[in-house]
Formats: C-alpha cells, sequence, structure tokens
C-alpha cells in the first residue's frame, strides 16, 4: 500500500446534520455553489425586485395615491390590452402554422421536407425585427410590393395587422420545433392500432393523434405568448401608435425619464409571462403522455392520398415562400441605393457597415462572444448542482434562474439600470453589465438541456470517479462536463445566437463606449437608413449561421467515433 | 490490514412511512476479515446495495460506525476512502479509452510517472486486456468491458473492493466464467471484498461467507456450505435454492438422536446434536428436492399434482398429506414419467434432512 491513510475528521461526528455533511464533503463544490447561487441573485432575483419596489415606492416613499394616478393614466391599460390583444393572436396563429408545418414533415409523403424545415427554422436564428425591417421595405410607403406593384400611395403599414404578421412568422419556428418533437416521439404503432380497429384517417387524427400533442400546442402557445409579451423590436418598429407594454415602458423610461411608470409597466409586463409560464410548466407539461426523449420512434408514413398532401404542401410551401421572401428583400435592399426610389446596385451600405459603423459589429461580438462561454459552463454548472446535488439552498437557485427566464427583457433592462447605478455595485455603461444581462437572459436554456442529459448519464459514472479518489469538483470537470457536450453546443449555439440578436434587455443598457448591433439596426431603421440597416441585418444572419455551422462541426469532429 | 467492520450500523431514508419501512439496514454487525469475501444476499430492497453503499461512502449510516482497517471511515468521504468498486453497470467513462479508463484512478495518487505506467501496464496484462488498451470501451464485448471495470477498480490498490451485482448483465455462460475469473483475481490480490448478488448460486460459488439479509437485518452470517445445508430459518432456507419445508412431530429422542414423524408414511430418525427435544414437539425439516427419489421399495408415498418437464430431470410437485413436497427425477429414462393423480413411491436420504431452529416465532416478534 502506498497510500498513507488521510487525514480522519476528527472523532465521530454522527450527530452532524445530514446537510452539514453535504458541504463538508466537498467544500470546493460548496463554494462554488455558493458563488453561482449568489450571482443569480445579485444579477437575476434584485433587478426585478428593485423594479418591483419602484412600481409602488417613490421618492416619497409608498404612495398610494400616485400609484393609482399613474394606473389609472389611459396607456397603461391600453398597452396592457393592446400587449394581451396581440400575444393571444400571435400566439394562436404561430401555434396553427407550426402544427401544419410539424404534421406535414412528419405524417404525410409532402415533396422537399428537408428544404420546408431548413426554412421553417430560419426565423428563430435571426434577430425578430428583420421581419419588421421586411415588411416596411415590401409594404411601406414606398413599399416594394404596396407601391411598385399595386401603386398604393398611402399604405399604412404600421399596427396590430403587421405585428401579427411578423410575430406569427417570427415565432413559428418554436411552436414548429415543439410539436414537431412530440409527434416525431408518438410510437407510429399507436396510429397503426386505431387503423386496425377500423378508424378512418379522420377518426384516427381526432381522436388518437390530437390528444396525444394536445400538450406540446398548448405549450407551444404559451411559450409564443410569452415571446411576444416580451418582444420590443418589432412592435418599436412597426406598431405605430398600437403601443404595447415593452414599448410604452422604453418610452417612459427614456423618452419621459419617468422611472416610476416605465417599472410599473415593466412589473405589469411580469403579471402575464410569469402567469403563462406557471401554467406551462405546473400544468400543461403535467399533462403529457408521451415522453420526449429526444431519440425518434421509427416512423412510417401513412399519409400519401393527394386530397390531404397537396392541400397540406401549398399551405407550407406558402409560408416558406413568404419567409424566404421576407429574408430575400433585406438581402436585396442592402445592396441598393435608396429602395423604392433609387434601384440601382451598390456596396455603399456594406461600406458605411465596415468603416463608420464598424465598431458596433465588433463590439456584440465580442460581449455575445464573452457571454456565450460563460452562459453555457454556467448553465452546465447549474444543471448539475441542481440535479445531482441537493445543498442547502438549492431552491434559491433554482427559483432565481427560473424566473430570470420568465421574466421579460424590458423589466430586467430597467432593473440593471436601477440597481447597478450606485456603489458598491456601479456597472452602468460598461461591457459588465451587457454580459451580465446577456448571461442571465439565457442561462435557462442551457439548465434545461443539462439537466435533461444528465439525468440520462448513470449516475454510477460518476460514482466510480469518487471511488477512484476523484473530488466532485473534479469529477464535474474531468467526467460530467465532457458527457454533457451535446447539451453544452445546445446551450453555445443558444447563446450565441440570442446575445447577438437580443434587444430588449440591452437598449436600457448600451452606452457610447459600448453600443450593439441591434440597438444600432433600430437607430437606422427609426432615421430611415433601411439600407444600412438592411446590411447590418444580413451582416447579422450570415455571421449567426456562420457560427452555428462552425459550432456543429466541432461537435461532430470531437466527438468519438462510435 | 483492512479488515471491515460494521458495529451496530441503521439506515433511515427520510421519506419512507411505517417504523420498519423506513429502516433500510436495522442494527446491522458484521466483520469482514482481512483478504476475504463476503457476499450479502437478499430479496431486493433487503437492504444488501444500502450497506454496501454505506461502505463505498455514498450513504451515511444513521446510527453505528464502520471502520475499515481499524481507522472510523463513517464520516470520510468516498474520494478518501481508498475503495475500489464494480458497479452493475460497469459505469466506464464513455470518453476515455481503456487505458484512460485505467490510468484515471492512478493519476491521481500522485505517483512518479513510470511508476504509474508501470501499474497500469501491469494490470491491463493480468486483464489480458492489453491489445483493447486504445479502444472505446463502447466497442468492447460485456465480458472485456466487466474486465476494464475490474482492471479499474484494483489498479489504485484499494483496501477494499466492492462489487455492485457486477455480473447482472452479463449472459448465462459468460457469467460462470467472469465469476470464476472475478474470484481468482480476488483471491490472488487477497483485497479485502464485499458482493452484492440476489444470485445464491453466484454466492455460493464466489464466497468465502455468505450474509443473507431480508428486511433491513441479517438472517444468516455463515460459510456457503453452512447456510445451504444448515439454514438458519426457513426464509434461508428457501432463498438457498429449493426447498420443502415439510412439518413433523418429534416422536421420540434419546442421546444422540431423535425421531420425526412427517406424515404417516414418512418419519426421519436424525443426529440431534446438542440441540434437546421434547416428544410431541412440532418441528420443521429441510428437504432438499434432490435427496428425494423415485424408489418402488421406498415407504413414503405422494400423489403427483403437477409435472413440468426440464430435460435434464423432470420436477414433480406432490401431496404428502397436505404438505407440499418437491423432488426432482433425473432417471425418468428409466420408469418413465407419472402423471398427474398418480401416486408415488419415494424414498428420501436422511442424511441431509435438516431441522430448523424453532427460533421462527421470535423472529416474527422481534420483526413485527
Amino acid at each position: 500500500m502506498t497510500l498513507v491513510s488521510q487525514a480522519t475528521p476528527s472523532g465521530r461526528t454522527g450527530a452532524s446534520p445530514a446537510f452539514l455533511r453535504k458541504i463538508v464533503v466537498d467544500p470546493w463544490l460548496f463554494g462554488i455553489f455558493a458563488v453561482v447561487t449568489l450571482s443569480v441573485l445579485v444579477f437575476a432575483a434584485l433587478p426585478i425586485f428593485t423594479v418591483l419596489k419602484q412600481a409602488v415606492i417613490t421618492d416619497r416613499g409608498f404612495d398610494l395615491a400616485a400609484l393609482v394616478d399613474t394606473l389609472s393614466k389611459p396607456f397603461v391599460w391600453e398597452s396592457l390590452f393592446n400587449t394581451l390583444l396581440l400575444g393571444a393572436t400571435s400566439a394562436v396563429i404561430a401555434t396553427l402554422i407550426g402544427f401544419v408545418l410539424a404534421f406535414s414533415a412528419t405524417r404525410t409523403t409532402m415533396p422537399g421536407k428537408t428544404f420546408v424545415h431548413a426554412v421553417a427554422l430560419l426565423p428563430i436564428i435571426s434577430p425578430p425585427f428583420v421581419m419588421a425591417l421586411a415588411v416596411v421595405i415590401l409594404f411601406g410607403r414606398s413599399g416594394l410590393i404596396t407601391r411598385e406593384l399595386l401603386g398604393i400611395r398611402n399604405a399604412n403599414v404600421y399596427g396590430f395587422h403587421s405585428l401579427v404578421l411578423i410575430q406569427s412568422l417570427a415565432f413559428t419556428p418554436i411552436a414548429y420545433l415543439n410539436i414537431r418533437g412530440m409527434l416525431q416521439s408518438i410510437d407510429s404503432a399507436l396510429e397503426d392500432a386505431s387503423a386496425s380497429l377500423g378508424a378512418s384517417r379522420w377518426v384516427t387524427f381526432s381522436r388518437v393523434t390530437l390528444p396525444l400533442v394536445t400538450p406540446a400546442v398548448l405549450s407551444s402557445a404559451l411559450l409564443v405568448f410569452v415571446k411576444s409579451v416580451e418582444d420590443f423590436g418589432n412592435p418599436m418598429l412597426i406598431g405605430g401608435n398600437f403601443n404595447t407594454l415593452a414599448v410604452e415602458a422604453y418610452s417612459q423610461m427614456v423618452g419621459y425619464f419617468d422611472l416610476h411608470a416605465g417599472a410599473l409597466l415593466a412589473s405589469l409586463m411580469l403579471v402575464p409571462s410569469i402567469t403563462a409560464f406557471l401554467v406551462h410548466r405546473y400544468w400543461v407539461s403535467k399533462r403529457s403522455y408521451v415522453t420526449v426523449t429526444g431519440k425518434p420512434t421509427a416512423q412510417t408514413i401513412r399519409i400519401s392520398g393527394a386530397a390531404v398532401v397537396l392541400p397540406l404542401s401549398i399551405l407550407c410551401y406558402a409560408i416558406v415562400f413568404a419567409i424566404l421572401l421576407f429574408y430575400l428583400t433585406v438581402i436585396y435592399v442592402s445592396f441598393t441605393r435608396l429602395p423604392g426610389i433609387d434601384n440601382t446596385l451598390t456596396f455603399d451600405h456594406y461600406a458605411t457597415v465596415f468603416t463608420a459603423g464598424f465598431q458596433t459589429l465588433t463590439n456584440s461580438l465580442l460581449l455575445a462572444g464573452i457571454a456565450t462561454p460563460v452562459t453555457a459552463i454556467a448553465g452546465m454548472l447549474i444543471a448539475y448542482l441542481l440535479v445531482r446535488k441537493a445543498f442547502p439552498g438549492s431552491f434559491l437557485l433554482r427559483w432565481g434562474t427560473l424566473l430570470s427566464f420568465a421574466a421579460p427583457g424590458t423589466i430586467l433592462g430597467i432593473g440593471y439600470v436601477s440597481t447597478f447605478n450606485a456603489p458598491p455595485l456601479l456597472l452602468t455603461g460598461t461591457a459588465f453589465i451587457v454580459v451580465a444581462a446577456m448571461v442571465v437572459k439565457n442561462l435557462q436554456v442551457g439548465i434545461e438541456a443539462g439537466s435533461n442529459q444528465l439525468r440520462q448519464i448513470d449516475k454510477s459514472i460518476e460514482e466510480a470517479s469518487m471511488t477512484l479518489g476523484a473530488s466532485n469538483t473534479r469529477t464535474f470537470f474531468q467526467i460530467t462536463l465532457p458527457l454533457l457536450k451535446p447539451a453544452l453546443f445546445t446551450s453555445l449555439s443558444y447563446a450565441f445566437t440570442r446575445s447577438l440578436t437580443t434587444l430588449s434587455a440591452v437598449i436600457f443598457l448600451v452606452s457610447a463606449n459600448w453600443t450593439l448591433i441591434t440597438v444600432t439596426i433600430l437607430s437606422q431603421v427609426e432615421t430611415l437608413k433601411i439600407g444600412v440597416a438592411a446590411a447590418y441585418c444580413s451582416i447579422l444572419v450570415f455571421v449567426v449561421l456562420a457560427i452555428l455551422a462552425l459550432m456543429q462541426f466541432l461537435l461532430s469532429s470531437t466527438s468519438p467515433k462510435r | 490490514m483492512s479488515k471491515v467492520i460494521f458495529s451496530n450500523i441503521s439506515k433511515r431514508f427520510p421519506g419512507a412511512s411505517g417504523a420498519a419501512a423506513g429502516l433500510a439496514v436495522d442494527r446491522l454487525n458484521l466483520v469482514i476479515e482481512e483478504g476475504t469475501l463476503v457476499t450479502l444476499l437478499g430479496p431486493s430492497g433487503c437492504g444488501k446495495t444500502t450497506t454496501l453503499r454505506m461502505l463505498a461512502g455514498f450513504e451515511t449510516p444513521s446510527d453505528g460506525a464502520i471502520t475499515i482497517g481499524g481507522r472510523d471511515v463513517t464520516n470520510v468521504p468516498v474520494n478518501a476512502r481508498n475503495v475500489g468498486m464494480v458497479f452493475q453497470s460497469y459505469a466506464l467513462f464513455p470518453h476515455m479509452t481503456v487505458r484512460e479508463n485505467v490510468e484515471y484512478g492512478v493519476r491521481l495518487l500522485n505517483l512518479p510517472r513510470h511508476e504509474m505506467t508501470d501499474r497500469v501496464s501491469s494490470v491491463l496484462a493480468t486483464m489480458a486486456l492489453e491489445t483493447y488498451a486504445d479502444r472505446s470501451p463502447s466497442r468492447l464485448s460485456g465480458g472485456q468491458q466487466q474486465r476494464v471495470a475490474l482492471a479499474r477498480a484494483v489498479v489504485t490498490q484499494p483496501k477494499v473492493l466492492l462489487f455492485d451485482e457486477p455480473l447482472s448483465n452479463l449472459d448465462a455462460q459468460l457469467r460462470e466464467r467472469m465469476r470464476d475469473e472475478l474470484r481468482a483475481i480476488q483471491l490472488r490480490l487477497g483485497i479485502t471484498s464485499l458482493y452484492v448478488t440476489h444470485d445464491q448460486s453466484e454466492a455460493m460459488a464466489i464466497s468465502d461467507r455468505v450474509v443473507v439479509m431480508r428486511n433491513g437485518i441479517i438472517e444468516q452470517d455463515d460459510t456457503p456450505l453452512n447456510v445451504y445445508s444448515r439454514p438458519g430459518t426457513g426464509f434461508v432456507a428457501e432463498f438457498m435454492g429449493k426447498a420443502n419445508i415439510l412439518q413433523g412431530r418429534v416422536e421420540t429422542t434419546d442421546e444422540s438422536t431423535v425421531s420425526i414423524r412427517i406424515a404417516s408414511t414418512v418419519a426421519f430418525t436424525l443426529p440431534r446434536g446438542n440441540r434437546a427435544f421434547k416428544p410431541g414437539e412440532q418441528v420443521r425439516c429441510v428437504v432438499r428436492p434432490e435427496h428425494i427419489r423415485v424408489d418402488a421399495d421406498g415407504a413414503m408415498q405422494a400423489k403427483v399434482r403437477r409435472v413440468v418437464f426440464q430435460g435434464a430431470y423432470v420436477e414433480y410437485l406432490t401431496d404428502l398429506e397436505g404438505q407440499e413436497c418437491v423432488f426432482l427425477d433425473s432417471d425418468y429414462y428409466r420408469t418413465g414419467v407419472a402423471e398427474v393423480g398418480q401416486m408415488l413411491r419415494l424414498s428420501v436420504d436422511t442424511q441431509p434432512v435438516w431441522i430448523l431452529p424453532n427460533n421462527e416465532a421470535a423472529d416474527m416478534g422481534k420483526a413485527a
């Protein structure tokens, strides 16, 4: 035996409570846990509570009269109503479109499925306001379609109808992926069984397939609703007089310097978001009959009749056409001198971006580049802490990260401005605060992906490492993290895409030193420099696609060949 | 010295309801002598795995103490205990090669480089794994994976080796071969070992001692031979393979023997050892099926209730004046297979018949 017996903890401490022992066994890991939990509380929970506090407490303390006064202003109720109306409408339409796409792609012989799939996912990797930009270009006062094709002089593109169109298309991928995953995990033997019992296609669909995917349909609708409530870029660009809470909160804060009203509006946003999120988490997800394992069961495609396939295909391709039209329009306009007036081709807009506007692009890439690995590693670490280790105080971490995910970016942004504007946490104007917002907002996706993967990793693999003498911390970094690689890459991709295309939170945090590409695009559109905005958008889409392709390549080339 | 002692170990899991249900292990006392292999055997939920995991350090006893080689390890974390463990699922690190798997634990010992490579190569050689050293574990067969798991567990020269149902993922033939291999290596290395299984024949084949557990308590702790042929309780008798537990009444007793009547046609005269019997007393006798045979001259008569043909033998379930009696007939090709309802004449080899101690009533009281 070369091993000298190591120091034994002093005597028998059998009386020490179990939770104390967990800490003593691995002080390092507990230290990491404490730091992570504290960070989540400071950067997620604290800002949100600051906003809630500001909403009800003014300089003169709790002022019921002022609160009632603000609440009785018509713009408050109007924007709340607008937000809910827009959210509900977009949720219904995006879910319907997502369902049609998902059903056609998994259950019918529709041609060109790979193409449809790729295009349907396009909106998820670009900032949602690419759509808004395209709609302005196509249907605006000097729009390519309205004015050039139809000769309409005073088309009003701004308002509810455009917002519904844009959000429905922009959030379709959420519904599509969700419902597609569920449809793929339904064992087709169930549908075969129904047919063998004499049921027609329609009866099988309405009595077997539809009830089984209902949880995914409901969950899609709720997620789209949350996204719509949170959306800032589209209503800002194209809402016109149709103000939503996110836009109204921003104008109260930035336009009128009314912190109290801004905070109150942002707090109101929290109500529908949190409600939808809780319903999703505790009601819809418990009603699922199908376990989505990520492992598609063998699917036999049964629906090949033209009567069903043809209408569905036409519908799908119409959606694909609309999405492509919007993206191609933006690319086309980025090469056009003055769209609608002078349609000669030019590289001028790109020249502007790469000279005067270059810093905003590099800023965005740099900050997103810092935020991405931090988000992904922290996500895996938190997943590990929550799934494998039950340290005392875990619930703080769990609820802190859930809160940051459910809370709209607007409340987070306002919260950051109000919380970190004085010592000891004087961070406004720094790059740090922008990175922190990016990390906090995108953490939850990594945690979910990591947790799901962890539950599929045999716990005894980690136990084996410990019997061989490795500490919890070493086990995490040498055994668990490498095994979490697929979840890590999911999280990296998501974090990078979202950090680069985010707007609602960071718009409150950018400064002269650290401005971001999304904020620049917004101001270019507002000053009607559509061409430059389109060039920025095209670059953004291209960069995201390139990075995602690179990550995919890295993931497949570093995975051992089996 | 790495003798293992469990003193008065209890483990209570929170959340379980009921006084008995909450105790996974109940005041367990167990000694594993240096260099021996002890098997914990019992049905699922008997507390055997919990006991093993407490020795590994994954669970902390609610009460009592565990020592390894005289050192109290009750509150020592897993990674400071120097135990090796072979898992049911092998738990090989899927992102490392065979060599990296084996090296993993040795690296943590901070040995000089040459000593580390020496150790790894010698273990790989012992387990006949050299040719697979640079493969991924997923590309090995079940038996090879099992060897890697064992190599990884012993390469750090642990004080104690733990086996958590290591053979249950292998098919029947391979299981026997690996069982003998495991035992040979354990004997060669002389590592104190604790082995958990629910397979009684595996337990008997591999162990120095077999500890039969039920409901968190030890039913019997003895050599494999004694656990099988001299079971302490009816539960042990039935768990260690097929057994007939026949009720009987003491007829006479003298200085060295006791006569027990099972049925009108069956009576045993057995050595009584140092146990005292009273005429008229009710006792239970364990008769293994292999000790009953069809015999035209036999005194015992039983009525066939069920016949199961197994190839090598025929298994009969018979009715012996109200008591069930099972036996095996491997001579069926000579005498023919009997039919249901037929009366058979049988004889019993009385030498291996075992009288159960009359402490079952006391046991029941303890469990309730």
